[in-house]
């Protein structure tokens, strides 16, 4: 690999990461697991002049549940710890099916789930996972802390809300209001692909009835897209057969996929309708999933 | 006394592979891990733009930047005479473009830096005008009347044909079309390829001004054509060339052709008078060199009710980008394409071809295939399918049907080669057991009725491999033999050179059983080289599987030399005459007295301390082997697969292999291989391609968009054998290495296209992407052609 020229720093605390982003007006990236970055710089499609790899911070790679529910995402945390983390299922289904279809094993191991949420690329599937949850971003910079939701935080296809001199250090999921339940779905050419198209679902339930849900979309868009209409027609409701129909038509009506050699327009609302179908036939109560 | 053969690693001997034991510790010595004293780095500039007059290059910046040694244009190759060079297949190739570019990628410009992180600045710094042409990709447009000439640097050259070649009887076939019940009919693409090795190209050349002497390091699976080529085109005297090909990451064919980055990298050493490495990157590797297939195949076939092929019709477009140089025997301009139908008994057929020049990047190189065979395997039993569904009949009966019976070889196939040995339809009923044919079939019709989608696709097929015979085959005029040296040292222990030269095929492990067979000396005791044109007897190099079935033959033939030489000194140790000695494995003993003897390490020794009056001293030989003929190994693949509905994605359930191969010298490399090449087959039915899109932009430079296979996602494979000796090779071998990836892609395109059968679909063409599934599915219409490049 021979990249452009850059110079690399190794802070190794947050306030130290955030003083080098301030001082290098713009021209800085911040590496985590570098698994999209390196391969950019590689192709010298990235050439930052500055590299500033947060490797060295302490406490950053976490992921865990605050007592309230809320769930968070440190900035060193890696799609593997999610991937190996036996109880994820449980607190958080939806996650724990995307994370071990993110990429393959290798950037799995490395790469890490914030930082894939910065990189913004529209066929991430965390940000997809994110939105569904209803997550945010949380921001350091000179001026302390601000949180960002997931559903703004991309604001163009590999773009995000960041300042420059911005850090992001977590990711947090709020407390759920009832059960959850969900799952994510990923049509891929070969594992490591990007997704010909995501669906990532969460539900959350009391008894039988959808209390909150929330659909995400990934690939389908020029970023995420927040399918907030298929999510809301399930609110109230039992997940039965008309109500899981009117979900995936609307999933399909608001995603906004192009031709390519992925496949064309058709095919990608086609297999959103039935990701989001599949995923919530899957949560349906085993007597209703009978008929 | 008996020594046993598998236990000293002879033939049959699952013997764990030598040069693993380097490898698997990272010792491996590759290109890139030389570094010689003084040496300089190499970066090539290529071109952004698929056609385009060049107008200008500036290089002045890049000469600016401190470090940089040297950078050449074609325009100053030229002044040297080399901005040309000549192909394997009597075209020209630009090694620095002068006039146009002619594919996205092309070579323009290179810089020697004392880095390469300075060599890649700079040539980011040199810039090109350029003046955009209308871009051809396809034979279509390159055959549209009014279609810009690309080889507009060839004198008479005024449109994109390369060749016009035909094969056959046309006259034969044509009757045999006019007395056919049914005619059936199939056309398809078989899509662009790259053999994409995970080493890339690269080179090390070192001029020594003091020696005159020119050694290249270069990642090349023929060193003696490189060497012949160097020779020729920078006109240095070919004593003074010496091209050593150390550990190869891979070949399969696309380190046969001769490429502008090595060319370069010569001239450069030469004028700095320094060694000057260069390595391609992954996306040069997969933009510029060699690919394989992109050939358009269209044919019928004449057939009586009752089952029986009565003459085939084919006619391929081949698409061979801007340069001919097609790493194939000069005399047939499509490879061995002509080699279809062999398996079956057919009494005529013709093919005509035509090949064209395309905005696209030069190679047709045998991607691990015998020249073009896989793509006339593919056809062949994609028709036979396509037949056997028009007749209703059972696709495997019909196959039996037509088979050549084994009774009834040699038989001559229907486009004139010989086949000689063969047990084809115990092979078929070995793959249809495995897979549990009949029961398949039922379980089929069950899932339909749940609206499930299963396919069982059966390929067999016999394929010509270990080219030549030199009557036949040859290399821009050097006959296609190939050679081994032995030498057997004092002490019972031997170094074995050939002229081939292995990139993963084991040839340190199996030559050596080869010599333990023949000789009885341990395999262990045996060093293997190769690669090195200074040590190496000539040979034409590892490619087409030609490796076993020429070279392994050599090493044959070489040791039967030795044997016959250390008969005669056995015959003086014992102070008998040599009738009256006999062989047994690794040791010569009286007939009258078989206590009596001395082993091949004690013949060994006399030959250096104690031989006969008259005899030379020592125990070495070369041989050349010139085969008879090809070796015509046959496989039986079938593979069974889930089509989801929904989403058209498909699943392998199973894939049974049958290979009769003949004699295997290494099981568990004869296996490694097949499934190898299964892998490689799964890889073109379903993912691997390289597209282009209308600008000529390849879509498929980098990994991301090149789409190999991974653990992950290849099925797994099982594997069955039938043994049918070659009759004509020293120890029955035949070859092996492609078989798999030639016959198995047909496999998995028959079991998608039956688990589609009934919906109208005919074809889908690879690679059997979910998308292109989903739509022939739902459209009930074929799906032609590279996968659609939609931008806007």
């Amino acid at each position: 690999m021979y990249p452009s020229r850059f110079s690399y720093e190794a802070p190794t605390t947050v306030k130290e990461a955030i003083a080098l982003l301030s001082k290098a007006n713009g021209e800085a990236k911040v590496l985590a697991g570098g698994q999209s970055l390196v391969p950019m710089m590689k192709l010298r499609f990235a050439a930052p002049q500055i590299l500033v790899d947060i490797n060295n911070i302490p406490g950053l790679a976490f992921h865990s549940a605050d007592p309230d529910g809320t769930y968070r995402i440190g900035a060193l945390c890696r799609h593997v710890d999610l991937e190996k983390d036996v109880e994820l299922a449980a607190q958080q289904p939806t996650m724990a099916a995307a994370a071990p279809v993110i990429a393959d094993p290798i950037v799995r191991t490395r790469g890490t789930v914030v930082g894939s949420l910065c990189h913004a690329d529209p066929q991430g599937d965390w940000a997809s996972v994110m939105s569904a949850l209803g997550g945010s971003i949380v921001a350091e910079g000179p001026n302390g802390r601000r949180t960002i939701p997931c559903s703004d935080f991309v604001n163009g296809p590999f773009q995000n809300l960041l300042e420059p001199e911005e850090l992001a250090v977590e990711a947090t999921v709020p407390p759920p209001v009832g059960t959850r339940a969900g799952g994510y779905l990923k049509l891929e050419r070969r594992i490591g692909d990007f997704a010909t198209a995501g669906v990532a679902v969460s539900l959350e339930l009391s008894g039988e009835q959808v209390v909150r849900a929330g659909i995400g979309l990934t690939g389908v868009g020029p970023s995420t897209i927040c399918a907030d209409a298929a999510a809301e027609t399930l609110v109230g409701q039992a997940l039965d057969q008309s109500t899981i129909e009117r979900a995936a038509q609307l999933a399909s009506d608001v995603s906004q996929p192009r031709s390519d050699h992925r496949g064309s327009e058709a095919y990608k609302r086609h297999i959103v309708a039935t990701f989001v179908t599949r995923i919530l036939s899957n949560l349906q109560p085993a007597t209703e999933q009978a008929t | 006394m008996t020594i046993d053969e598998v236990k000293i690693g002879g033939l049959g001997a699952s013997r764990p592979r030598v040069e693993d034991n380097r490898f698997i510790r990272g010792k491996g010595n590759y290109v890139d891990d030389i570094a010689l004293p003084g040496m300089l780095h190499m970066e090539l500039l290529r071109s952004p733009l698929a056609h385009a007059r060049i107008k200008s290059i500036d290089v002045t910046a890049a000469w600016a930047i401190p470090g940089v040694r040297l950078v050449l244009t074609g325009e100053m190759m030229a002044s040297r005479n080399l901005a040309w060079m000549p192909t394997l297949s009597y075209d020209t190739q630009a090694v620095l473009a002068t006039d146009k570019v002619r594919f996205q990628g092309q070579e323009i410009a290179c810089v020697v830096a004392d880095d390469p992180y300075i060599a890649k600045d700079a040539c980011e710094a040199i810039i090109v005008d350029y003046e955009p042409l209308p871009v051809i990709v396809n034979p279509t447009q390159a055959m549209t009347a009014g279609a810009p000439v690309i080889r507009d640097d060839k004198e008479n050259q005024h449109d994109n044909l390369i060749f016009d070649w035909e094969v056959g009887d046309k006259d034969g076939t044509d009757a045999a079309f006019s007395a056919a019940d049914v005619v059936s009919e199939l056309e398809l693409h078989y899509p662009r390829s790259h053999p994409s090795p995970i080493e890339t190209c690269g080179s090390i050349a070192d001029f020594d001004r003091s020696t005159s002497k020119l050694t290249v390091y270069m990642t090349t699976q023929a060193p003696h054509i490189i060497r012949a080529a160097v020779a020729m085109v920078a006109e240095l005297p070919e004593h003074m060339i010496r091209i050593i090909s150390p550990d190869l990451g891979g070949g399969f064919g696309n380190k046969v052709p001769v490429y502008p980055g090595y060319v370069v990298s010569i001239l450069a050493s030469i004028l700095l008078e320094r060694p000057v490495k260069w390595i391609e990157d992954k996306t040069g590797n997969l933009i510029s060199t060699g690919f394989g297939r992109d050939v358009y195949l269209r044919g019928q076939m004449a057939l009586r009710k009752d089952g029986k092929i009565l003459g085939v019709r084919m006619h391929t477009d081949s698409d061979h980008g801007a340069f001919f140089s097609d790493a194939q025997p000069s005399k047939f301009k499509i490879g061995l394409m002509h080699s279809a139908f062999a398996c079956y008994d057919i009494p005529t057929a013709h093919l005509t071809a035509q090949g064209v020049y395309t905005n696209k990047a030069p190679g047709g190189v045998a991607y691990r295939c015998s020249f073009r065979v896989t793509e006339a395997m593919f056809f062949q039993e994609r028709m036979v399918q396509a037949a056997a569904d028009d007749l209703g009949l059972d696709q495997a009966e019909f196959r039996r049907l037509n088979f050549v019976q084994d009774d009834d070889f040699p038989h001559r196939t229907p486009f004139g080669f010989l086949t000689d040995s063969g047990q084809y339809g115990k092979c078929l009923d070995i793959g249809l057991e495995a897979v549990g044919y009949k029961k398949f079939l039922e379980q089929k019709e069950e899932a339909k009725k749940n609206g499930r989608l299963l396919g069982i696709g059966i390929s067999t097929m016999t394929e010509p491999l270990g080219a030549g015979n030199s009557r036949e085959y040859d290399i821009l005029g050097i006959k296609m033999f190939d050679s081994a040296e032995l030498r057997v040292h004092m002490t019972g222990k031997a170094i074995l050179r050939t002229g081939a030269k292995s990139q993963g095929q084991g040839h340190e492990t199996t030559w050596a059983q080869i010599v333990a067979h023949e000789l009885g000396i341990p395999a262990d005791d045996v060093v293997v080289e190769e690669g090195d044109t200074d040590t190496a007897p000539f040979g034409m190099g590892t490619y087409a599987s030609r490796s076993t079935p020429v070279a392994g033959a050599a090493v044959s033939m070489v040791s039967r030399k030795i044997r016959a030489k250390a008969r005669k000194i056995a015959a003086h140790l014992l102070e008998v005459s040599e009738e009256d000695i006999d062989w047994e494995l690794g040791r010569f003993y009286l007939r009258s007295s078989p206590d009596r003897g001395v082993t091949i390490q004690e013949c060994a020794m006399a030959a250096y301390s104690n031989v006969p009056d008259g005899m030379e001293p020592g125990l070495e030989n070369n041989a050349y082997y010139d085969p008879p003929n090809l070796t015509w190994p046959f496989a039986c693949y079938i593979a069974t697969v889930e089509v989801d509905p929904l989403t058209g994605v498909w699943d392998v359930l199973n894939m049974v292999a049958v290979d009769d191969c003949g004699v295997r010298i290494n099981p568990m490399i004869v296996e490694g291989q097949i499934m190898g090449g299964l892998t490689e087959a799964y890889a073109m039915a379903s993912m691997q391609f390289i597209t282009f899109d209308d600008e000529g932009n390849c879509v498929g430079s980098n990994y991301m968009d090149y789409l190999l296979p991974t653990a992950w996602e290849t099925p797994g494979f099982e594997l069955h054998e039938v043994v049918t000796p070659c009759p004509h090779h020293p120890i029955g071998a035949k070859g092996i290495g492609e078989c798999a990836t030639v016959g198995g892609p047909a496999a998995f395109v028959n079991a998608v296209m039956d688990a589609l059968k009934g919906s109208g679909v005919r074809n889908v063409d690879m690679p059997l992407l979910p998308d292109r599934v989903y739509e022939a599915l739902t459209t009930s219409r074929d799906v032609s052609g590279a996968p659609p490049i939609r931008t806007s």
